[in-house]
């Protein structure tokens, strides 16, 4: 049998970065914020079921149509309203409620990476996710949500 | 009652279906919601917008034990899909519906073709950008003969592809993976399975920043978004489960054609202003 004499490519090791920080830091504040991640998504899934469970009791009967876009009343359009909702025990005030700690769950991981960051004393990314936060926060806050 | 119940079925098989193929589930549901459930367009982004941080949230901790992604690339770029989003939710509530369904169609379009095409070649041994040194992005994954070093390129294209990519996430409530594939794969040259996995990381805060703003405006409604949300959720937690035994080459193409039609659909019905 001959023997293959097409030159396999080896990719040379490249240099690492003497810029690069222990990866290990990196890594253990990846799987953190992987729970994280999933903990909220799975806490506000809890919630919007247990809204929709409420809601579809009461109003299943019901029919629902969204051909014609009307916007939602105010109660489920901004944290007090929402939160008002869920205190007189409705379902869809439960459901947004779910929906907010859904929209929550990312902008906590964006935090969380900051002090992550910070304890990398990595200036640079300390600034770039401040950048982000402060957008993320604008649009929450910002948009009229908390009013 | 059955309204739920089937937008639920079709949510979780939306779901699955998009990640499977790895093509997303939001760019389906948007177009099933309006074309056949006869949902007005902004309901059906708002919806899908809160599907989509839960779907990327959601496998985020399945891809962080792989090792692939990185918070640094996926941080820096964050800057510039987050400020793309809130330009994009922002001109979303002043263009006309029968617009967001045109461009809504002509990205649906070129996700079909981008799913046909194949990947782009793996980076080797690429010299380090300056500007990509500096920003600590370049980085190593496990690879079958041992950890692989990357070098990241052109980091100012990728940024503005970026930018872009965040805005049509916030214009039509999708992840808009397919601008994603052009900047992260194309022109930074990242290797497939980080951009993957980094891109699936930045979703989730790229449509946060818009979904403050769809909220406030009373587009996510909760009698529709809970159907959508627990249906596509429950469809990517299980097709991530799967993945690995299914053939996926035929679904791909099937999804691919259904994304096809679904695109020319909503390019036919936004021309004719019939959404």
């Amino acid at each position: 049998m001959p023997v293959a004499r097409v030159p396999v490519p080896q990719p040379e090791p490249l240099e690492p970065c003497p810029l690069q920080p222990q990866p290990w830091d990196d890594r253990r504040m990846e799987l953190i914020l992987g729970n994280l991640l999933r903990s909220g998504v799975l806490l506000s899934a809890a919630v919007v079921l247990w809204g929709g469970c409420i809601y579809l009791s009461r109003h299943g009967h019901e029919k629902a149509s969204y051909r014609v876009f009307v916007g939602e009343p105010s109660e489920f359009c901004t944290i007090p309203g929402v939160i008002h909702s869920v205190l007189n025990g409705r379902g869809r005030g439960l459901i947004q409620l779910g929906l907010l700690l859904l929209i929550a769950t990312p902008i906590a991981r964006v935090a969380f990476s900051m002090v992550g960051f910070a304890l990398e004393r990595d200036r640079m990314y300390v600034v770039f996710t401040l950048i982000v936060l402060a957008v993320l926060l604008y649009s929450l806050l910002g948009s009229g949500i908390g009013l | 009652m059955e309204f739920t119940a089937v937008v639920a079925a079709v949510s979780f098989v939306a779901g699955l279906l998009g990640s499977l193929t790895g093509l997303g589930g939001g760019v389906v549901l948007v177009p099933l919601l309006t074309l056949i459930f006869r949902v007005d367009i902004r309901y059906a982004i708002g919806a899908s917008l809160v599907s989509v941080i839960a779907t990327s949230s959601g496998a985020a901790a399945a891809y962080v034990k792989e090792g692939f992604s990185n918070i640094r690339i996926g941080m820096f770029l964050e800057i510039a899909t987050t400020f793309g989003a809130l330009c994009g939710a922002f001109l979303a509530t002043r263009i006309p519906t029968s617009s967001l369904a045109m461009i809504f169609g002509a990205m649906l379009l070129y996700s079909a073709f981008l799913s046909r095409k194949p990947r782009p070649q793996a980076q080797r041994n690429l010299p380090p950008d300056p500007l990509a040194t500096r920003l600590r992005m370049n980085g190593s994954f496990p690879d079958l003969g041992g950890p692989r070093s990357y070098n990241v390129q052109r980091v100012p294209t990728g940024f503005s592809l970026m930018f872009g990519a965040g805005a049509l996430s916030g214009l039509l409530g999708i992840g808009s993976g397919a601008v994603k594939v052009l900047a992260m794969d194309q022109a930074m040259r990242i290797p497939f399975k980080v951009s993957t996995t980094t891109s699936n990381f930045m979703i989730g805060v790229t449509a946060a920043a818009s979904a403050g703003v769809y909220l406030s405006r009373g587009y996510v409604d909760p009698g529709l978004a809970m159907p959508v949300m627990l249906g596509v959720l429950a469809g990517s937690l299980l097709g991530t489960r799967i993945l690995f035994k299914a053939e996926t080459n035929s679904l791909r193409l099937v999804f691919s054609v259904v994304i096809l039609v679904l695109g020319l659909q909503m390019l036919y019905k936004g021309f004719w202003g019939k959404i």
